[in-house]
């Protein structure tokens, strides 16, 4: 017996950002699936132009809170390729320093306070405190240790500070970075704990395959977050400058959140993305955390997504006291350079939690911005959502 | 009985929102005092029954000026959140185009004619579209500031921002100023609160707070003029997140 059914879901909870979900059924055959992003678009692309080279990361880091390290750092890799600004190795791991902060952060935020609620039957953290406080005071206390991290390195965890063309405005103490340290070291456990929390409910997770293509920055020298070349899952890798035949954005009339699509009808990009793209990569600790929920390479379920979060909270934990440890060693010294203002384009991509993102700017004579694009994860996995809801409404 | 409280998002970031969330441990003090009844980036549930409601962004188009005055006609008390909501932020910034310049320009030659989704006015802020009784500024938010003003409301207490510069709390802070580094700094025309906290590591300030009531423009300009910075550039930090709001 076939049956009548229409679903609106208005203001999905628990994401950031807007989306709505449509559905409908008429005697049990689907005649509508369709994933709406309604949020009033921004414009950042156009409002860049006219500015200096030294307002840009400042600017479209405000294009998401939760991501603004690595906008930040896409838009000064972009800025720096464009007028040929070198950085210091200090520079660079200290701005990966930054993007494992903002990485924690991010996907605790994701595992802990969005998706544990499901796994735990509540309709969000806060029943939980009463319910399962335990977990919830780890969680927490793992979200601390992440902003302090991005503290620590950016001077403010939500649009960062101290990140600058060619370097950094105030770099951290000595002590800072011991006392980071041990913070870090402690939330290795932490983290054990709470994927242990999502591995007794994580029968909750559905069970659902669709294959799809998997594309994330990739290099040779370790997990890929700060740089890479551009890689996928159905093989290939190209240099970050060839984005657009890559990308292929286009624009839909349900969505002002562009779409993106390569070899196939979509691919997805973030946490699922680089493990089956880089596990050779991962940390012998992040590795058991995998072995935990049995994640393989390549994984097509995205809700697997959430797994590879943990297992790259374990990996960002572990790489940080390696850097940190790195920095240490070299001792850390005051830096300043004088930028010199150079015409010229230049590409940026790094990798945000949710995924890959690119800045392409072109710089005028004088410093200033007359051109910019801009490629957000979240826009390369909508029309992977909507496939993947296409098909699980079939089952 | 406690107050209930909703937060809703319009154009923005969402990072005012998030640094609710990046209160930590200090969550927990904060639902002891009101009751948290609609909050879509962290809960499930959502009510139309509310006393106070924390507005995060801009507004740009006429559908969201609708969902704005709803807001408005529930709440007894709206509170502007950041600033987006405040003064409209950086994404007043497109305002220096018309709209059909911009949409060309990001979304080139796509059929978007017509479509609701995609029809805005130039960027306004909160006040523009519905009465705000009080303002929590800032991009983002100090979420210092944020649990203070909760903490008042929750209470039936006025909640009052400071009234002088940041440079007030950056001298506090015992920086060396910013100016002396060579670099350009809002801090001298704009409201504190931020307790300097780009002054305090090695940036200027860029003004995300908003200006004083009282702003002497005509004093910072010939301290910038001194310190040899053009007029151009001037204009650009002024207009970052208080487009063509006093310095013009």
């Amino acid at each position: 017996m076939g049956r009548d059914i229409d679903i609106e879901v208005r203001h999905l909870t628990r994401v950031e950002g807007h989306g709505n979900i449509y559905l409908n059924a008429r005697s049990g055959k689907v005649e509508k699936v369709l994933w709406e992003v309604d949020e009033a678009p921004r414009f950042f692309e156009a409002m860049v132009r006219g500015k200096s080279y030294h307002q840009l990361s400042h600017i479209t880091s405000r294009i998401c809170g939760i991501c603004s390290i690595s906008h930040s750092l896409a838009s000064l890799k972009a800025t720096e390729a464009a007028m040929g600004v070198e950085i210091s190795k200090q520079t660079e791991l200290l701005r990966r320093l930054a993007l494992y902060g903002e990485n924690l952060q991010s996907h605790t935020l994701h595992v802990g306070y969005l998706v544990a609620p499901d796994l735990l039957g509540a309709g969000s953290v806060i029943p939980l405190v009463k319910t399962a406080k335990e977990a919830v005071v780890k969680i927490v206390g793992l979200h601390r240790t992440a902003n302090m991290l991005s503290e620590a390195i950016c001077g403010r965890a939500t649009h960062p500070i101290t990140l600058e063309v060619g370097g950094f405005t105030e770099i951290p103490t000595e002590r800072a970075l011991l006392g980071m340290r041990e913070e870090l070291e402690n939330a290795k456990g932490v983290c054990t704990d709470v994927a242990g929390v999502v591995l007794a409910h994580a029968d909750r997770l559905p069970d659902f395959t669709r294959e799809t293509e998997f594309i994330a920055l990739t290099n040779d020298e370790n997990y890929a977050f700060y740089d890479g070349d551009l890689g996928s899952t159905d093989g290939g890798r190209w240099p970050v400058e060839e984005y657009l035949s890559i990308t292929n954005e286009y624009v839909v009339p349900h969505s002002t959140a562009k779409y993106t699509r390569h070899n196939r009808e979509s691919y997805m990009v973030g946490a699922l993305a680089r493990f089956n793209l880089n596990h050779a990569m991962l940390s012998k600790e992040a590795m058991e955390v995998a072995g935990m929920f049995g994640l393989k390479p390549v994984c097509h379920n995205p809700f697997m997504n959430n797994v590879a979060q943990l297992v790259e909270i374990m990996d960002s934990l572990v790489d940080s006291i390696g850097i940190i440890d790195e920095l240490l060693d070299r001792g850390l010294e005051e830096e300043s350079g004088e930028i010199e203002v150079r015409a010229g384009r230049g590409v940026g991509a790094v990798h945000a939690p949710r995924g890959l993102l690119i800045h392409d700017y072109t710089i005028d004579g004088l410093g200033n911005c007359t051109k910019a694009n801009c490629i957000i994860p979240t826009n390369q996995n909508h029309a992977n959502i909507q496939k993947d809801m296409e098909e699980i409404t079939l089952t | 009985m406690k107050p209930r409280v909703a937060f809703f998002d319009f154009a923005s970031c969402e990072g005012c929102q998030l640094q609710v969330i990046n209160l930590e441990e200090k969550i927990l003090d904060l639902i002891d005092v009101v009751e948290v009844v609609s909050f879509r980036e962290a809960m499930k549930e959502s009510s139309d029954d509310y006393d106070i409601a924390f507005v995060e962004g801009s507004i740009m188009r006429p559908m969201d000026e609708e969902r704005l005055k709803r807001i408005r006609k529930n709440a007894r008390i709206l509170v502007a959140l950041g600033a987006c909501a405040c003064i409209g932020g950086v994404n007043r910034l497109r305002n220096e185009w018309s709209v059909d310049e911009v949409k060309k320009e990001v979304y080139d030659e796509a059929d978007i004619e017509g479509n609701r989704l995609f029809d805005v006015f130039p960027t306004k802020a909160v006040d523009e579209v519905v009465d705000v009784d009080f303002r929590i500024p800032g991009c983002p938010i100090n979420r210092e500031e944020f649990a203070k003003v909760v903490a008042h409301l929750a209470i039936g207490k006025e909640p009052r921002l400071p009234s002088y510069p940041v440079c007030v709390e950056c001298k506090k802070n015992e920086n060396i100023c910013v100016f002396e580094l060579g670099k350009f700094c809002l801090g001298p025309v704009t409201r504190a609160g931020c307790n300097a906290i780009c002054p305090t590591h090695g940036d200027g300030c860029e003004g995300c707070r908003g200006y004083l009531d009282d702003p002497r423009m005509e004093a910072a300009k010939d301290v910038l003029r001194k310190y040899g910075v053009s007029f151009d550039e001037m204009m650009k930090r002024f207009n970052m997140f208080n487009y063509r709001k006093g310095a013009i």
